[in-house]
C-alpha cells in the first residue's frame, strides 16, 4: 500500500516535472521581451517605492546612521508615544487638517466654476486665449511662486502693500501674521492651478450631448435650469472622481510650497506634519522619530482615501476601484 | 426681458474671465517692467507694466554672476539626463503594461497603483538614496524621480490606443516584442513621447525638494535652490548692491525680480508653443481617469 502510494507520488512528481518546465519555458518564451522591458520599471518601484516602506522598520528602532538599520536597538512604540505626547501634536494635526480642508473647500469648486464660464464663451479665440493664459502658472516652480508671493506681500515696497498704503491704510506684514498664512497658501494654490484643473472638466463638458440642451430649450428651461439639469449631471463623474482624489489627498499637502512660505514667526498656523518631519528628521537628524510621524500620517491618509472611495461607491456608484 | 438677462450674464462672465487673465499676467509683466526700469522710477513706485527708464543693468548683474551660470548649467544637465532616463524607463514599462498578453500584468499594475496611495515617506526614501551613494551626485537628482506613476499610466493609455493590427504585421515580419516597440510603436508615438518628455522636463526643471534633501555641495545646486537662497533667504551679495548705489531696498527688489525673470523666461518663451502637448496629455489622463 505504502509502496504504491510512494510510486504513484513519484510518478505524479515526474509528470508535473515534465509538464512544469514546459509551461514555465513557454511562459518565459512568450513574455521574456515584455518582462525585460518592464524590468527597469520594476527595479525602480522595488528600490524607490517599496524599499522605503520596509525602511519604516526604523520607526520601531533607535536608528543610528553609523550602526545601520539592522544593528540599531529596538525601541517598540517609543517614537509613536513620543509624538502622541508631544505638546505640538494637536497643533500640527490641526494645522495640517485645516490647511487641507480649506484648500479643498476653496480650491475644489474654483476650477469647476471657471470651466462652466469658459464652456459658455461663444468666441473660440477668446476662450482659447483665456485658457492658454490660465494654464501658465501651473508650469511655474513653487520656488518662484513663493518668491513672488513673499515679495508682493512685503511690507516694504511690496506691490500689495503699496496699494494698501496708497489707499491710506497701514501696511500689513502679511508673512508674519499667523492668521494670514492659510489664506495666502490657499489663494496662491488657486492662482497656480485653477486653469490647469479646468481641463478635466472641459473635456467632460465636450462629451455632454448638445441635443439635451436643445430639448431643454424647447421645454423652456432657463440658463440656470440647463446648468442644473443638463450640464452638472453630464460632468458629475469627473466631479466625483476629482473630489475623491482631493479628499484622499487632503493630508498630502505639497511640502515644497508650505516649506518655502513658512517662517518660525508663523509656525503656530504654518507648521504642518511634513515640514515638521523635515525639521525633526533631516535637520535635527532624528530619523526614527521623523519617519514615525510620517508613517502615522500616511496611515491616516490611507484611511481617508479609502473612506472617501467607499462612501462615493455607496452614494453615487462612482469609485476609483 | 430674456435678452437682457442673457447680456447681463455675458457681461459678468466676460468680466470674471478677464479678471483671471489680468491676475495671471500682471505679476509677470510687473516684475519684467520693474527689473528693466531705472532706479528712480522704481523708487517712486511709478512702474506698473511698462518699464520706465529702460536699462539692462540688473540683467548684467544677474548674468554676470558665475554662480548663476553654474546653477543654470546644473539645471540643464539634470533636466536633460533626467528626462532621457525617465522617458526610456517609463515608455518601456508603459508599453509592456499596455500588452494585455503579458503574464502577471494585473499584479504588476496593482503593485504600481498602490504606491499612489501609500509610501515610505521622506526619511526612509532619503535613507535608500543615501545607501545607494546617490547623495550629492547627479544620480540623486535624476534616478529617484525616474518614474512618475501618473506619467506611466498616461503612457500606457497612449499605447493601448494603438491598433493591434500594426503590432501583428510586425510579428509577421519576425519582430519580437522589443523590435515591435522600437520599430513600430516608438515612431508612431512621437507626440506622446513629446508630451511625457515635457511633463518630466518641467518637473525636473522646477524640482526643489530633491536638491534640498539630496544635495550638500553648493557647486551642484540647480537654479531653484540658488533662486531660493537669493530671493527668499535674501542673501544678495551686498557688494553688488553698493556697486549700483541708490536705495538698497529698491535696488534689491529689481535685482530679485531680474533673477526671477531669468529663471522663468525659458518656460514663458517656450510655453505658447508646447502648450498643446501638455493639454493633450492632461486630456487623455482626464478621459481615462
Amino acid at each position: 500500500m505504502a509502496h504504491t502510494s510512494v510510486t504513484s507520488g513519484m510518478e505524479e512528481a515526474l509528470v508535473l516535472n515534465r509538464r512544469r518546465p514546459g509551461k514555465l519555458r513557454r511562459l518565459w518564451r512568450n513574455n521574456k521581451y515584455l518582462w525585460l522591458m518592464f524590468l527597469p520599471c520594476l527595479i525602480y518601484y522595488l528600490v524607490f517605492r517599496y524599499a522605503p516602506m520596509f525602511g519604516l522598520v526604523i520607526t520601531f528602532k533607535n536608528y543610528n546612521l553609523f550602526r545601520g538599520v539592522w544593528a540599531s536597538d529596538w525601541v517598540g512604540f517609543k517614537y509613536y508615544r513620543m509624538f502622541l505626547e508631544n505638546p505640538d501634536f494637536l497643533l500640527l494635526m490641526k494645522n495640517t487638517f485645516l490647511l487641507g480642508i480649506m484648500n479643498l473647500a476653496l480650491g475644489f469648486p474654483a476650477p469647476i466654476i471657471l470651466a462652466l464660464l469658459l464652456n459658455e464663451v461663444r468666441k473660440a479665440a477668446f476662450k482659447r486665449f483665456v485658457q492658454t493664459v490660465s494654464y501658465l502658472p501651473h508650469f511655474i516652480s513653487n520656488v518662484i511662486v513663493a518668491s513672488m508671493v513673499i515679495m508682493f506681500l512685503s511690507p516694504t515696497g511690496g506691490l500689495i502693500n503699496e496699494l494698501i498704503t496708497a489707499l491710506g491704510f497701514e501696511p500689513i506684514n502679511f508673512m508674519n501674521e499667523p492668521g494670514m498664512f492659510r489664506w495666502i497658501y490657499v489663494l496662491s494654490e488657486i492662482w497656480q492651478h485653477i486653469g490647469w484643473e479646468t481641463i478635466i472638466y472641459l473635456a467632460a463638458l465636450t462629451a455632454v450631448d448638445p441635443q439635451l440642451y436643445e430639448a431643454a430649450s424647447i421645454d423652456g428651461a432657463s440658463r440656470m435650469r440647463k446648468l442644473w439639469h443638463v450640464t452638472l449631471p453630464g460632468i458629475s463623474f469627473a466631479i466625483v472622481i476629482t473630489l475623491i482624489l482631493n479628499i484622499g489627498s487632503v493630508l498630502e499637502i505639497g511640502f515644497e510650497k508650505v516649506f518655502l512660505l513658512q517662517n518660525p514667526a508663523i509656525y503656530e498656523t504654518a507648521d504642518i506634519i511634513s515640514t515638521y518631519v523635515y525639521r525633526i528628521g533631516m535637520e535635527q537628524g532624528n530619523f526614527s522619530y521623523g519617519a514615525a510621524i510620517d508613517l502615522f500620517m500616511g496611515i491616516i491618509s490611507l484611511i481617508f482615501i479609502y473612506t472617501a472611495n467607499f462612501v462615493s461607491r455607496r452614494v453615487s456608484e462612482t469609485s476609483l476601484w | 426681458m430674456k435678452l437682457e438677462r442673457l447680456s447681463l450674464y455675458h457681461v459678468v462672465s466676460t468680466a470674471v474671465l478677464l479678471l483671471v487673465v489680468v491676475v495671471t499676467l500682471y505679476p509677470f509683466l510687473h516684475m519684467l517692467a520693474v527689473s528693466l526700469s531705472g532706479d528712480a522710477y522704481v523708487m517712486r513706485n511709478e512702474v506698473t507694466i511698462l518699464p520706465k527708464g529702460l536699462n539692462f543693468n540688473m540683467y548684467e548683474i544677474v548674468l554676470g554672476d558665475p554662480k548663476m551660470w553654474n546653477a543654470i548649467k546644473n539645471t540643464v544637465v539634470y533636466t536633460a539626463v533626467g528626462t532621457t532616463i525617465a522617458l526610456i524607463v517609463t515608455s518601456m514599462g508603459a508599453y509592456s503594461l499596455s500588452r494585455t498578453n503579458m503574464a502577471f500584468r494585473k499584479g504588476l499594475m496593482m503593485m504600481i497603483v498602490f504606491t499612489m496611495f501609500f509610501g515610505g515617506g521622506m526619511i526612509p526614501t532619503f535613507l535608500v538614496v543615501r545607501s545607494l551613494g546617490f547623495v550629492d551626485t547627479l544620480w540623486g537628482m535624476v534616478i529617484p524621480g525616474a518614474v512618475s506613476t501618473w506619467n506611466l499610466i498616461l503612457m500606457r493609455t497612449f499605447f493601448s490606443g494603438i491598433p493591434k493590427e500594426l503590432e501583428e504585421s510586425g510579428r509577421m515580419d519576425g519582430l519580437n516584442d522589443l523590435g515591435i516597440f522600437l520599430r513600430i510603436i516608438v515612431p508612431l508615438s512621437k507626440a506622446s513621447f513629446a508630451t511625457i518628455a515635457l511633463f518630466y522636463a518641467v518637473g525636473l526643471w522646477n524640482n526643489f525638494i530633491y536638491p534640498l534633501l539630496y544635495l550638500r555641495t553648493p557647486d551642484l545646486f540647480p537654479l531653484q535652490v540658488l533662486l531660493r537662497n537669493l530671493v527668499l533667504a535674501g542673501s544678495v551679495s551686498s557688494g553688488d548692491v553698493t556697486r549700483i548705489g541708490g536705495d538698497n531696498q529698491i535696488v534689491e527688489e529689481s535685482l530679485k525680480y531680474a533673477t526671477i525673470m531669468v529663471s522663468t523666461l525659458p518656460i514663458l518663451i517656450v510655453y505658447p508653443f508646447i502648450q498643446k502637448y501638455f493639454v493633450k496629455g492632461a486630456m487623455i489622463g482626464a478621459v481615462k481617469g
